[in-house]
């Protein structure tokens, strides 16, 4: 029990410093690492808690696919550092009103903890018992069954969302010569080369 | 559990984790001397043959050079992660053969969802690459770190597809139940190379891009930027970059083995050939991909970019994803499906 609970003091206090650190560092590319830092933390929490195939769809999807890309565009950013201190008041009320709601969130959480904190604990046992069933089959019960409709339609708003991206980035340019790689598969000797006599001295 | 018994346990993990450390790199060390002397053979050379008889302590002098050199910082450099990437990349590629069995019960941490542990860990291996490249501050290794990243994103979608096929024929996340799973009277026939031969060749063609191989070294295209990532490196971080690569190389050939061609399965099931350690096999499947991929460096020219990225996702991308639903359909007709009520 102690080495659960030092494992899971090291992982959330690493979530939360590297959190911390993700707005308070002045690199915005620093800021993404720092997110990462934190998303494997918490992917560690997940494993902790027995939710093995999140803490590895965690891994994958926003480590490996979704921060790579935030990585590569903040690379690419010219970031004016001066300028961006100026928007800070600007900003300023935004900013404070997420924060009052996480605030007010997290009382309610941990209110709720402390008038009954039977209540707070029933949903974190996982039903059925990871002994029987593994995590990763109890979801696809759930998900490809009861939840089908759901899932399916949050499928389409994805796909929505990406055909939407497509549209308004794609532009067709008109004088551009493009490679149409089935025609040059389909090329054969036959249809690509010539051969020819040459008359001596005469060229052709 | 009492304090006894948890620094047992931990000795025991310890311990085994270094017998595969030290195997793994003694491995890979011959791997890279098989390598340079498969090049060498197929352009009529022959390859390292100095040190030691047949050359064969060519990579322990290489890394005896490369530990002994002066290690270079660019002063535009940002230090600490200039020397964090080599070391993120080294790291995260050994992390993976944690999971790996090379034998019945022979993985360290034989874990229930091991296939997507590696499909986790392979895909962080980018981040050395990126960070390498961005803290260089430098044209070449920028290029060569954007260029490496789109390429892994990409080939890693067909990566997944792929898997998603062999775990729908095993039923299982777990990478010594996908082994079992293969196991039948049928031998070699009964492994999913045959079913799912397509599948086979995409996932050949993947992680020869997922590992930044030849023809799709394109992050460290010596003819356009110079060595890519890795121009600012020297001594021994560059060594950990190197070592990280052929690494991942070895994890893809193993996941290749463990995937479709049996594991740690005899090829022919009845008793001579039964007595052979599980090992051994293992080994051998593994090297057989690790001599393929030497194979396609030595013979195939370098694809352009554009190129690379139109097999990722107009050609890999489709069919891999036809297939899951070809597989899916084939099991659910013939009744094979695992699991199926």
């Amino acid at each position: 029990m102690t080495v659960t609970a030092a494992f899971f003091y090291l992982f959330a206090t690493l979530t939360i410093a590297s959190g911390f650190m993700v707005i308070a560092s002045r690199n915005p590319v620093q800021s993404v690492l720092f997110l990462i830092l934190a998303f494997v933390n918490a992917a560690g929490l997940f494993l902790m808690m027995g939710a093995e195939f999140l803490a590895m769809i965690l891994v994958i999807v926003y480590v490996g696919a979704v921060a790579v890309l935030f990585l590569f565009v903040t690379m690419m950013l010219d970031v004016d550092f001066a300028e961006l201190r100026q928007g800070f008041l600007q900003y300023l009320p935004v900013g404070a009103l997420i924060g009052v709601v996480f605030l007010l969130e997290l009382i309610l959480v941990i209110g709720a903890y402390v008038i009954d904190p039977g209540l707070v604990r029933t949903p974190m046992v996982p039903i059925p018992p990871t002994s029987v069933m593994t995590n990763t089959e109890a979801l696809g019960h759930v998900l490809y069954t009861r939840y089908f409709f759901f899932f399916q339609a949050a499928g389409l708003i994805l796909l929505v969302a990406m055909i939407g991206a497509i549209v308004l980035t794609l532009r067709e340019r008109v004088g551009v010569k493009r490679q149409n790689i089935a025609r040059q598969n389909a090329r054969t000797p036959e249809t690509a080369v010539e051969v020819r006599k040459v008359p001596f001295r005469q060229g052709i | 559990m009492e304090l006894g018994d948890i620094l047992l346990s931990v000795a025991i993990m310890l311990g085994k984790s270094v017998l595969m450390l030290v195997a793994l790199l003694i491995f890979i060390a011959y791997a890279l001397l098989a390598d340079r002397k498969i090049w060498a053979a197929v352009q009529l050379r022959r390859g390292p043959n100095v040190v030691g008889p047949w050359g064969l302590f060519q990579s322990f002098a290489d890394l005896l050079k490369f530990v002994f050199k002066e290690p270079v910082i660019p002063a535009p450099a940002n230090k600490a992660m200039f020397l964090l990437a080599p070391l993120v990349m080294c790291t995260l590629a050994l992390a993976a053969w944690a999971v790996i069995p090379l034998n019945a019960g022979w993985a360290i941490a034989d874990i229930n969802v091991g296939i997507l542990y590696i499909f986790a860990i392979s895909s962080l291996g980018v981040y050395g690459v990126i960070m390498g490249g961005w803290a260089s501050n430098s044209k070449y290794p920028f290029l060569g770190a954007l260029r490496s990243a789109a390429q892994m994103v990409s080939y890693e979608v067909s990566i997944g597809f792929i898997i998603v096929t062999v775990l729908m024929c095993a039923g299982t996340l777990n990478l010594t139940k996908i082994v079992e799973a293969q196991n039948s009277s049928l031998g070699i026939l009964g492994w999913y190379w045959l079913p799912l031969f397509p599948m086979f060749v995409v996932f050949f063609i993947s992680a020869l891009a997922e590992t930044n191989r030849p023809p799709f070294d394109l992050p460290e295209a010596e003819s356009e930027l110079v060595a890519g990532y890795m121009v600012e490196y020297s001594s021994t971080p560059y060594l950990l970059f190197m070592l990280g690569e052929y690494v991942a190389m070895m994890t893809m050939c193993a996941l290749g083995t463990i995937m479709f061609l049996g594991g740690w399965l005899s090829p022919i099931p009845f008793a001579p050939f039964t007595w052979v350690p599980g090992v051994i096999w293992f080994i051998l499947k593994a090297s057989f991909l690790f001599f393929l991929f030497a194979m396609a460096k030595a013979m195939v020219p370098r694809y352009r970019y554009d190129q690379l990225m139109r097999l990722g996702w107009k050609v890999f991308l489709p069919l891999s994803l036809a297939m899951v639903i070809i597989v899916a359909a084939a099991l659910m007709v013939t009744g094979r499906a695992p699991g199926m009520v």
